[in-house]
């Protein structure tokens, strides 16, 4: 039993990679204008469908891979100008409704282009196993774990170095005196979208290799990462990145050690248990922090 | 100016009133309801396109009796209940005289009770056992069964000489569907069930499952499901390093399956409809001339065919063939008909239906393929 411990370890850390990806493009909008945006799944399927699209249209990786990123970004850029802007002022609740609507739209539109079919996405190195002891993993496994760290520790040194990621986080913790300040408020919010579409493209086209990906393949990773944001503090970069990686971890030992049937189940339990102790998340602020 | 507008509406709308008005007595009313969109959109869609398709054939070639078809539809969206609300418009108001429909087994055992009372007969497309087992006397079907599929695989595998094996599914109906009928059938085959795994049909890895299987003594992995999870579970095996044979069901019986799970779909054994290998059939084989007739014409309106498209077909032309042997639409008449329905060739193989037996497709109505160089290769 235990020598397949790593397998499941590694299973788990992968899935939880992504999860912990999409958490954080939860988290970043959040961060920024106390929304949830439930079109960041969207986001993770748009990069990786552009990116193939791209690939069979002929364009070499690297630049496919650029260029949905882009396409991407703009997608998430778009949304921010045309939905969420001319809502400004409307309540919280109504903005998180805009963004359920506009997940509905860009999956319509996702099925109307590319179809119902799945469409698979090459491997960016091979698909030769690697044998780590008793567990085998495939090079797209250490490209998504990779991927994931280096763009976490990115996030994490742009919101903590820079003045913009700086001015970013003073937007969430007081937009007015932001303003007062002298930042601009609405362009701080044009660039939270752009940087959690850049993240959802990302993890699509990290993940697309493994995991096929069709124009619904957003609800379940929004799903996830929702999950994953709240579980680690809703608000806490590094807390949705922990939490993705935990429920990833979760997840796949409970289907390894208990029942594959109850693998989701026994997921969201523990998240149930971790809220039901500490409302604000794992890593989460106290709410009355935020008054 | 104002008052010549809401006249011309106002004519606009009684003609539109008295068009709607006329009734039928002219023309066959087929009715239809499937999911054309929503999650079982993949069976509805090729379905609505080849009833779509056909009638307007048969129209333009004079119809049936001297009378024209028309076709009724309504969209269930995968909804069991839409499809009562559905299959009574169209006996209520409506007035079809045959229902060709039901994509999913939901949609269908939802509609029955409602066929029942109004005695219409109902042929289904949706795959389930329960549709015609007990036999309902109005409720036909033309798809192929899990039960024929999992009898195929077992057959195969007692050849191979496997005893062990390893079961691994999705959750959805279909995959719950197949799990149960395995079940059932492996001890009759002499297999055991060594493994029973089962994952979500939105996972994106399933190693944590097969490395549990990799530890049992299993000496075969049958996978039952459809969509994406089963060729990432077919690429999971091979990047585990697992050499044990793989089969699958006739869910993922289409090129997609082999595009996706690329070189790990090697070997991989499965059942599947004729349809799916047409080209290498046999000149001698009776269902070559369907099969290829159909795929052409489907092929060359929509793109790629599917087998569910096919189950359309059948249901159509047995509607089509009992209705003609019972010389009008007198609805007991054509119900008798329909199952005296004998030796016609369609898509999923040869019909011949009886009192006891309202799907009438033998076991070898399936051919077993394997997954060489990229493509099919029927080898049973």
């Amino acid at each position: 039993m235990l020598d397949q411990l790593p397998q499941f370890l590694i299973t788990g850390v992968t899935v939880g990679s992504i999860y912990a990806l999409v958490g954080l493009g939860f988290a970043i909008i959040y961060n920024a204008s106390d929304v949830v945006n439930f079109a960041q799944g969207e986001f993770v399927m748009i990069g990786a469908m552009m990116a193939i699209s791209l690939l069979t249209a002929g364009a070499p990786f690297l630049i496919a891979l650029v260029l949905a990123a882009v396409c991407t970004v703009a997608v998430g850029l778009a949304l921010e100008k045309f939905a969420v802007e001319p809502a400004r002022g409307a309540s919280v609740v109504t903005l998180i409704i805009i963004t359920i609507g506009a997940s509905i739209l860009l999956r319509g539109i996702a099925l109307l282009v590319w179809g119902k079919n799945f469409h698979a996405m090459p491997h960016f190195s091979g698909e030769t196993p690697l044998h780590l002891g008793s567990a085998t993993l495939l090079p797209q496994n250490l490209w998504v774990m990779g991927g994931t760290a280096v763009l976490v520790i990115a996030v994490r040194w742009f919101f903590g170095r820079t003045s913009v990621g700086k001015a970013l986080l003073a937007c969430s913790c007081n937009p007015t005196a932001a303003q007062l300040m002298g930042i601009n408020v609405r362009r701080m919010l044009l660039l939270a979208y752009g940087l959690s579409a850049l993240l959802g493209a990302v993890a699509g086209m990290l993940v697309a290799p493994i995991t096929f990906t069709s124009y619904d393949a957003g609800v379940m990773l929004g799903l996830k990462g929702f999950s994953a944001a709240i579980l680690g503090g809703m608000g806490n970069s590094m807390g949705a990145v922990a939490g993705g990686l935990l429920l990833g971890i979760l997840e796949s030992l409970g289907a390894g050690f208990v029942s594959s049937g109850y693998k989701d189940a026994i997921a969201f339990v523990v998240i149930l248990l971790v809220l039901f102790f500490k409302p604000s998340g794992l890593f989460g602020r106290g709410s009355s922090e935020r008054v | 100016m104002k008052t010549r507008i809401g006249l011309f509406a106002f004519a606009l709308g009684a003609a539109m009133l008295a068009t709607g008005g006329v009734h039928a007595g002219d023309t066959i009313k087929i009715g239809t309801f499937l999911s054309v969109t929503g999650p079982a959109s993949f069976l509805g869609d090729p379905e609505l396109r080849t009833l779509q398709m056909y009638v307007e054939e048969l129209n333009a070639g004079g119809g049936i009796l001297g009378k024209k078809l028309e076709l009724v539809h309504y969209d269930t969206a995968g909804q069991a209940k839409e499809a009562v609300t559905f299959v009574k418009r169209l006996i209520q108001n409506d007035g079809v005289d045959v229902i060709v429909g039901g994509s999913s087994t939901g949609d269908t055992m939802a509609a029955i009770p409602e066929v029942e009372k109004a005695e219409i007969p109902l042929i289904s497309l949706a795959g389930g056992v329960e549709i015609v087992e007990p036999v309902k006397k109005w409720v036909f079907k033309t798809p192929h069964t899990d039960r024929m599929a999992a009898i195929r695989i077992f057959e195969d595998m007692k050849k191979r000489g496997i005893r062990k094996l390893a079961l691994i599914t999705g959750d959805g109906g279909f995959d719950k569907s197949g799990r149960k009928q395995v079940l059932e059938l492996a001890p009759k085959y002499g297999l055991e069930v060594v493994a029973d795994e089962s994952y979500g049909n939105k996972d994106t890895d399933m190693t944590t499952q097969l490395t549990k299987i990799r530890a049992t003594d299993a000496q075969a992995i049958l996978n039952f499901g459809f969509g994406a999870a089963p060729a990432i579970v077919t690429r999971n095996v091979r990047q585990l390093g697992i050499a044990l044979p793989v089969y699958q069901s006739h869910g993922v019986a289409s090129k997609k399956f082999i595009e996706m799970a690329g070189e790990a779909a090697e070997g991989v054994r499965l059942p599947a409809a004729a349809l799916v290998v047409a080209e290498q059939l046999p000149a001698t084989d009776p269902q070559k001339k369907v099969l290829l007739d159909y795929k052409t014409k489907f092929e060359a309106k929509h793109g790629e065919v599917s087998t569910f498209g096919g189950h359309a077909y059948d249901g159509l032309l047995i509607a089509v063939e009992a209705i003609k042997r019972a010389k009008g639409t007198d609805k007991a008449k054509v119900r008798d008909e329909i199952e005296r329905t004998k030796g016609l060739v369609g898509t999923a193989g040869v019909f011949n239906m009886t009192a006891e037996d309202h799907m009438g497709l033998s076991v070898d109505a399936f051919k077993l393929l394997e997954v060489r160089k990229g493509s099919w290769v029927i080898i049973d």
